[in-house]
């Protein structure tokens, strides 16, 4: 049957970009970046809708939320994984709305009467069964994923505004965005950019080598002399794996350094980072903020006897506070920290928020 | 001389004034410097080292050598004008084999008691003055190898005066006696006792249960925590360390020896592992007039983190490294070391392989910086425990002294 088929499918489908999440969290799987971690959790999104067996909006809801809770936990650190599910979620629940006539105003005024009577309006919603449901979702989809393929250049077309002549920026490790961004405003400035190498990975060398190709004078430093160095810095330009629901980043580690040294120095800390990444989630959650990896990277194995009285730790992330920053530009353009709040409340659903 | 940056500071009614002259190793971006510095060496028949690689237009002004092209390549072996043991001693520092201030200095001096025992005074010439003559040669060699550090510049002030102040009356044995002496004297007191002086005071500073954090390898830092745990106090140890230099490692390895309970992590995990840390203990290069503190690079990242966790910071320093200089950034005075030393392989590919091929790509590789004594809380001495601003205070008292 046509119908078994094309599920069967879909699972081996689903199964495989589990495996893969987990594969690319531990550092074995090739390394993705962010975009395309966002464009594949759309794509894939996109086929469920199409290839699952559901009749009403409530119907697909829970199909994309159990999957999008076993994506979560394959790769927690991940979470452009669980910002495209809640972003699709959003965009069934919108689709919803629409369908049914109702104007979206009602819906997202937090009146009173709403808080009061919350608990009834929820149940009865999205049971309805609409004809044309299913092309609208994944017509918004691709709308979508034409928002997602655009992103790095949406981004890069702000540099202008942001970069002068003769400046020196610094930056750390390797940020496909920030890259992006730099040569965009070195086809008309001239200006020089320090990358920290960002050890133990040292990313930094790979964005040094692939800024210093189209003529833009790099430098690479140790990450010990980030402090030294900031006096002469302009601007300080990075970017993020996570920006975090109050505003502050879950940036790669030693992130947090730069941030101090550069209020230490007013310098303007700027952060460069798609809509996709911005997560409900909130710093307070310890035990799931961290992730360490294999600490050979600090003390390799052939330090030989101390290995074994020694405790080694390499985490992999950093958490930066709201205060330290100055700017984030994302494609929507530039924003102030203090109104991440409100970019959130238009691309989720609170009650999505905890999936 | 080469050691212009270290004669007198003006001091008001002390001394007259004396106009400092700039040291040749942070001029090297001025032609005429260099063309001077080239005809004092071929002078004294020592060999021009050459920069190396393209050099960051901020540090322009600095050498920056590689470790692959010593001096001693273009000496002739063995050397007429400079002693043996001063030509061993600049290869080691050069190659990095002697490192850390404390320990450059004391190879510094055992080397000059080398000199000084196989010296003889030439006919009609007086010692007092000759042997000054003949060390200023080796001083700008080993200058050329590796710039002299503070602690090693004061180290050569004081043999200096020490050799002319010999009467000249004196015999040549009774001088050479006297001046070796003389410098077992320094070593003992401004080294050895000062270290164990400043031992006792900082291990009032450590309680039990303390979680102290360390940065790369400070001969001083560590006698101070393996006096603490031969005397049983309760403490663990965290080892920061940065490439390229991976000093730490070295720390962590004579601090596991002795038993001492450590964790290491890389200078970015700072913000990581900080809220666990009840200390900080750093180890200084120098100790500048205006209270700044010359140390290797990454303290003062350290020192800011630390200050924003409300940790405390204690330096610990001992007064012979007390400087007269003063500075405000991690420019104008620095040392470069070989930028191929920046480059790493993983997975079998080096990223930075070529980078002197790409015109615009650059790699520094900083040695040294300065901590603002804001971010500092306490320094320990051998004179006791002062605050970062006293500095000037002490040279004032030491000058006095002498």
């Amino acid at each position: 049957m046509p119908g078994a088929d094309k599920e069967t499918d879909l699972t081996e489908r689903i199964e495989a970009f589990l495996a893969d999440l987990k594969r690319g969290g531990s550092g074995t799987g090739p390394l993705r970046g962010s975009g395309e971690m966002a464009r594949e959790t759309t794509y894939l999104l996109r086929r469920i809708t199409a290839q699952a067996r559901w009749s009403s909006a409530g119907d697909l809801m829970e199909i994309i939320r159990n999957e999008g809770r076993r994506m979560t936990a394959a790769q927690p650190s991940e979470t452009t994984v669980g910002n495209m599910v809640r972003r699709v979620l959003k965009i069934i629940r919108e689709e919803y709305a629409r369908s049914r006539g109702s104007s979206e105003e009602t819906e997202q005024q937090e009146s009173l009467h709403k808080l009061l009577t919350a608990g009834e309006l929820s149940e009865e919603n999205f049971r309805q069964h609409f004809v044309h449901l299913k092309a609208n979702v994944i017509e918004a989809i691709n709308e979508l994923l034409t928002e997602l393929d655009g992103t790095t250049d949406n981004i890069a077309m702000q540099a202008l505004e942001h970069i002068h002549s003769n400046e020196v920026i610094m930056t750390v490790g390797r940020s496909r965005t920030v890259e992006a961004f730099l040569k965009d405003a070195a086809r008309k400035r001239k200006f020089h950019v320090i990358v920290a190498e960002c050890a133990p990975f040292c990313q930094g060398h790979e964005m040094a080598t692939g800024l210093s190709k189209v003529g833009i004078e790099t430098t690479v430093i140790a990450d010990a002399a980030i402090f030294a160095v900031m006096s002469r810095v302009n601007k300080v330009i990075i970017g993020t794996q996570t920006v975090l629901a109050n505003g502050g980043l879950r940036a790669v580690n030693g992130t947090h350094s730069v941030a101090l040294a550069a209020r230490h120095h007013s310098t303007p800390l700027i952060i460069c980072a798609p809509m996709f990444k911005l997560s409900p989630q909130f710093p307070n959650e310890e035990d799931t903020f961290h992730k360490f990896v294999s600490p050979h990277e600090v003390l390799p194995f052939t330090a030989g006897e101390i290995l074994s009285k020694v405790n080694v730790h390499c985490p992999v992330f950093d958490y930066v506070p709201p205060e330290l920053i100055t700017l984030f530009i994302s494609n929507i353009g530039g924003n102030a920290p203090s109104y991440i709040y409100r970019l959130m409340s238009e691309l989720y659903h609170p009650e999505d928020h905890k999936l | 001389s080469g050691l212009g940056m270290f004669s007198t500071i003006i001091c008001g009614f002390l001394s007259p004034l004396v106009v400092k002259r700039l040291p040749e190793h942070v001029q090297v971006d001025d032609p005429a410097v260099v063309k001077r510095l080239a005809k004092k060496l071929e002078r004294q028949q020592i060999p021009l080292r050459s920069d190396y690689g393209y050099k960051v237009s901020l540090f322009s002004h600095l050498h920056q050598y590689s470790r692959k092209a010593p001096l001693t390549q273009l000496l002739s072996i063995p050397s007429t004008v400079i002693h043996p043991s001063i030509v061993r001693l600049g290869l080691q520092y050069s190659q990095g084999i002697v490192a850390g201030s404390n320990a450059r200095s004391v190879a510094l001096l055992h080397a000059f008691k080398q000199v000084i025992r196989d010296y003889t005074t030439p006919p009609n010439e007086e010692l007092s003055r000759d042997l000054v003559n003949k060390l200023k040669p080796y001083i700008s060699f080993l200058n050329q190898c590796r710039p002299l550090s503070a602690s090693m510049g004061n180290a050569i002030k004081y043999i200096k005066k020490e050799i002319s102040n010999i009467p000249s009356q004196c015999k040549e044995e009774e001088a050479k006696t006297k001046l070796l002496k003389c410098i077992d004297r320094y070593i003992e007191e401004k080294i050895v006792l000062a270290a164990k002086a400043i031992s006792k005071y900082a291990i009032e500073k450590i309680s039990d249960g303390d979680v102290i954090l360390v940065y790369g390898c400070s001969s001083l830092v560590n006698h101070i925590l393996c006096e603490a745990f031969e005397k049983s106090r309760k403490f663990r140890v965290i080892v920061v360390d940065s490439r390229p230099r991976l000093e730490g490692r070295e720390a962590l390895r004579r601090l596991v020896q002795r038993g001492i309970s450590c964790t290491y992590v890389l200078i970015s995990a700072l913000s990581y592992i900080l809220p666990e840390v009840s200390k900080v203990f750093l180890g200084a290069h120098a100790l500048l007039a205006n209270g700044y503190v010359m140390s290797r690079v990454g303290t003062s990242q350290i020192a800011l983190v630390a200050r924003t966790f409300n940790v405390p910071v204690l330096v610990c320093c001992e007064t012979y490294k007390f400087c007269e200089r003063v500075q405000t950034d991690s420019f104008v005075s620095n040392e470069l070391d070989d930028p191929d030393d920046l480059m790493v392989t993983r997975k079998g590919k080096t990223q930075l392989e070529n980078w002197q091929d790409v015109s615009s790509l650059g790699l520094l590789n900083l040695v040294y910086d300065v901590t603002p004594p804001d971010f500092v809380d306490l320094v320990i001495t051998d004179l006791g425990m002062i605050p970062c601003t006293s500095v000037p205070v002490v040279l004032r008292v030491k000058n006095l002294d002498q």
